[in-house]
């Protein structure tokens, strides 16, 4: 982007100038800089609890700084709300979404604006809402309620209230976890429109591929510290970014040992299962998974891979046959399925797979608090899960000041390593991984993927759904693609290269048959 | 508009309220006390306001409840089913089930305390050693009943349990007093015969022979066994399987599920528990305190119990301490006039800390400007 270096005039969008910010325990932003220019997308970079979202959340008046000044369009400020940071001209996207799911997209919009007072006036609104809308990229049906559109438009409605709210400087915490390629996409011609006009972004993501693709200026952090101040995107290589972050070399590619499948572990038959809303999610899927060997599930997301994981483990009622080493598990208790071997790493993990105000040792012994050590015939013992819990936070590197933290203060890529440390050590036959690196740095990437491909070669059959295609090429020994329900395609390794193929089965512009190999 | 650091007052600095992120350990516990303190002071002024000596009534109701140990005695009695009470409602409510029916578990546990007397069960002249016990257990497996009927409707067909234990309070009352108005009526009054001896609960005053000075005190077994109870339900929550699943359930009943735990037999077994809890209490007042069954029995302590048990923030052992301190209010409501003082009181003391508990969660910060 082109940079007003003649205009030296032009104050800074932002200026953050010796951020410090102390949680018990830890520093969380240790005397950070950060400069964001006007028209620019600025990337802020670090690994998983680095400090980013709390940087953030002290921009956008959510949190509020020990030590340090911020000063926006050249002013200093010090805000005590969101409600004033959006007044300067600041907004934020929060990962977990804000929205009231019964309104439409335009209430949610002008939800909680001083203006309209008493009549919504909803008619003339909806259009002024959906022009606004469109003269910013922003694709959303302003009449439909919140809960009938994709995450990816969620996105947008998001994205859209703060633009409507007056802010110039938008800040997206890791806002492409949750969506596929083609929306991404979208999401980052919305951001480029937005800067070309003058606006700024600062992204955070750990995708540092699309970074690349997207920034102008990356910031990252390490520990809290500035490790490099607003770099130049051009000419960075992914391999330097993770450096930088990390502190050390990151493979990037997987180091793969010949697959040497056994016996099938999990054969489904039919299985027919419905979503929420109570409409048919699966239609009919076949599918086996051999001991020691990873089967990809790739889809776009909504296709039933979420019914899919949950029919699996018990979670959700399906019709239709699901066998682990031959035993029928369909609709079975969960915790059978549990005592079968089954794990489970779900998608989400704050709604399913933590208790939130619970601490890290009740966290991790969720699954094995019914036998020795931890449990006796009633006891909970609670010297032994302490002990247990303190060797898995050591041994999967979960950082929190400690085990009597409770869950939700934990980063997210924490988070996910907690519920990693309690699923995989108890030696599964089956794992059924949902998006298990969402979210996650890259060093926290390559230690999933090491420790899947660790459980691959002690022979448990794993099931990978992720929509990540370069995730899934790098580790499935098959890949299947869902598509409304069915598996619209089964790819062998020798295609794996195909990515416009897999694409193609994924949009459903390609049959089963001809997908096949 | 934006805030810009404005230079009001004279200070260098500000103070600034925001939200707190972590809670420290001390924090609850302090704040609770300091909200009682407020809610001493806020109910001193309204004395004053009302032209009364706000130290002398302070200490009338200190000396009416604590003064001696013939008042003590008598605070305990009061305390003694309250804190059954808050026991029941602090176990549900530790699962986020909202069992506000201990008023009726109560009543249905003083019947079937009084059923195993009053339908000859048992020839007369049965030792206490065995009538007791029997009583204990009838009156809890009534209230287990009672409590268990919003159990399983909850569990099976998701029925709010808010409305069917409230709803159930009124049955049992009128259930209660179709007995003792007509088939357990003594000569018409609207109350059973006084019990046999043998199905009194032992009395401190009993012990008068070996202790002279314990004469005339009635505080009574009720007392203990709530005491053991309270170690009971404090131990299964914090150091049984059981125990470990009513917080997890509590804290996310979706991470339950995935944990493997059955909710539906949970939410009923939660139920159970808790009913019995409140079923003891109602065993308890007849065999320890009225010796009959009558319909002025249960004098809302199962309301109280919820705010007790909201008062030790669902703690056992706290609940012992707050429903001793609400034990102490009720007996001074008989000196104190206007009678609606302690009443005034208690509700101060109640919105004071429900205020600390809104507060904990914010932090005063000082900042430089
Ligand atoms: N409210 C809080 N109380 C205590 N500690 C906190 C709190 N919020 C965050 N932390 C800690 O501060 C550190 C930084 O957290 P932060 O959420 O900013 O990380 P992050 O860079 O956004 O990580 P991620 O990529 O995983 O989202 C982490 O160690 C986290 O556990
Ligand atoms: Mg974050």
């Amino acid at each position: 982007m082109m940079e007003p270096m003649t205009e030296t005039a032009t104050p800074l969008a932002v200026e953050m100038r010796g951020i410090v910010k102390r949680f018990p325990g830890l520093v969380a932003n240790d005397r950070v800089d950060l400069d964001v220019r006007r028209g620019e997308v600025h990337a802020l970079l670090g690994e998983n609890g680095a400090g980013k979202s709390t940087l953030m959340n002290i921009l956008a008046g959510l949190y509020s700084a020990d030590e340090g000044t911020v000063a926006v369009d050249g002013r200093p400020v010090r805000f005590r709300s969101p409600r004033e940071a959006i007044a300067a001209g600041i907004g934020m996207v929060h990962q977990h979404f804000t929205l009231v799911p019964s309104l439409t997209v335009t209430e949610n919009v002008l939800l909680g604006l001083a203006e309209p007072r008493i009549r919504l006036g909803l008619g003339a609104r909806h259009a002024a809402v959906a022009a606004f809308a469109e003269e910013r990229g922003l694709r959303v049906p302003a009449d439909a309620p919140v809960w009938q559109l994709s995450v990816g438009e969620q996105q947008r409605v998001e994205i859209l209230k703060m633009l409507w709210r007056g802010a110039r400087i938008l800040i997206m915490d890791e806002p492409t976890a949750v969506l596929g390629p083609a929306e991404t996409e979208e999401l980052f011609r919305s951001l480029r429109a937005m800067t070309a006009a003058g606006g700024s972004v600062v992204l955070i993501s750990h995708k540092l591929g699309e970074v690349l693709s997207v920034a102008d200026r990356i910031t990252v952090l390490r520990r809290g510290a500035v490790t490099a101040a607003g770099i130049d995107a051009a000419g960075r290589t992914p391999a330097e970014l993770a450096r930088l972050m990390v502190g050390r070399e990151v493979l990037e590619r997987i180091e793969k040992a010949p697959a040497t499948p056994g016996p099938v572990v999990l054969a489904v038959r039919g299985l027919a299962a419905q979503n929420d809303r109570g409409l048919p999610a699966l239609r009919g899927i076949d599918l086996e998974v051999r001991a020691g060997e990873i089967v990809g599930i790739a889809g776009v997301a909504g296709n039933g891979q979420s019914e899919l994981a949950e029919a699996i483990t018990g979670l959700r009622a399906a019709t239709g046959s699901i066998t682990l080493d031959g035993r029928e598990i369909a609709n079975r208790p969960v915790l059978e399925i549990i005592e079968a071997g089954v794990a489970h790493i779900p998608e989400d993990r704050t709604g399913t797979g933590s208790a939130p105000g619970l601490s890290l040792a009740d966290n991790l012994v969720m699954k094995r608090y019914r036998s020795a050590p931890v449990g006796g015939r009633i006891r909970f013992r609670r010297r032994a899960a302490r002990g247990i819990a303190e060797a898995l936070k050591a041994d999967y590197a979960v950082s929190a000041p400690s085990i009597d933290t409770p869950a939700r203060l934990l980063s997210g890529g924490n988070l996910q390593r907690l519920i990693l440390a309690r699923e995989l050590t108890s030696g599964p036959r089956l794992i059924v991984a949902v998006q298990p690196t969402r979210g996650l740095d890259v060093g926290a990437i390559e230690t999933v993927h090491r420790l899947l491909l660790d459980q691959r070669r002690a022979g448990a059959a794993i099931i990978l759904i992720s929509e990540e295609l370069d995730e899934l090429t790098g580790l499935a020994d098959r890949i299947l693609v869902m598509y409304e329900g069915r598996i619209a395609g089964d790819i062998e390794p020798e295609l794996f290269g195909e990515i416009e193929e897999i694409g193609l089965l994924m949009t459903g512009s390609r049959g089963a048959a001809e997908g096949a190999a | 508009m934006s805030a810009p650091a404005t230079d009001r007052g004279l200070l260098p600095v500000t103070l600034r309220v925001e939200r707190r992120l972590g809670t420290p350990r001390w924090l609850p516990l302090a704040a609770t006390l300091a909200a009682i303190g407020a809610a001493l002071v806020l109910s001193g002024l309204l004395l004053a306001l009302i032209g009364a000596d706000p130290f002398a009534v302070f200490a009338h109701i200190l000396g009416a409840s604590f003064g001696d140990l013939y008042v003590l005695s008598d605070t305990l009695v009061k305390a003694t089913p309250l804190i059954l009470t808050g026991l029941a409602c602090s176990l549900a409510f530790r699962m986020r089930l909202w069992n506000i029916g201990a008023e009726g578990q109560l009543l249905m546990g003083a019947w079937g305390a009084s059923a195993v007397v009053l339908l000859g069960i048992f020839p007369a002249g049965t030792p206490g050693i065995i009538l007791i016990p029997a009583m204990v257990v009838g009156g809890m497996v009534a209230g287990a009943l009672w409590g268990g009927i919003a159990g399983v409707l909850r569990a099976r067909l998701n029925v709010n349990e808010i409305i069917t234990t409230l709803m159930l309070n009124y049955v049992a009352l009128s259930f209660l007093r179709f007995w003792v108005f007509g088939p357990w009526s003594e000569g018409g009054f609207q109350q059973t015969v006084q019990f046999p001896r043998d199905a009194w609960l032992g009395r401190l005053t009993e012990l008068s022979w070996l202790i002279p000075d314990v004469a005339g005190m009635t505080v009574h077994g009720g007392f203990l066994l709530a005491l053991v109870a309270a170690g009971i339900v404090w131990w299964v929550l914090s150091r049984t399987r059981t125990g470990y699943e009513i917080r997890l359930a509590g804290d996310n009943p979706q991470a339950a599920r995935y944990a493997g735990i059955d909710l539906k037999r949970k939410i009923v077994l939660v139920f159970l528990a808790s009913g019995a809890l409140a079923g003891l209490a109602g065993a308890s007042e007849v065999s320890g305190t009225v010796h009959r069954l009558q319909d002025s029995l249960a004098l809302g302590y199962g309301f109280t119990g919820i705010v007790i048990a909201y008062l030790a923030k669902f703690h056992p052992l706290g609940v012992i301490v707050a429903a001793i301190g609400f034990g102490a209010l009720i007996l001074a409501g008989r000196e104190i006039q206007p009678a609606g003082i302690p009443a005034m009181i208690q509700g101060i003391v109640l919105v004071c800390v429900i205020v600390a508990d809104a507060l904990t969660r914010y932090t005063l910060r000082v900042v430089r400007r």
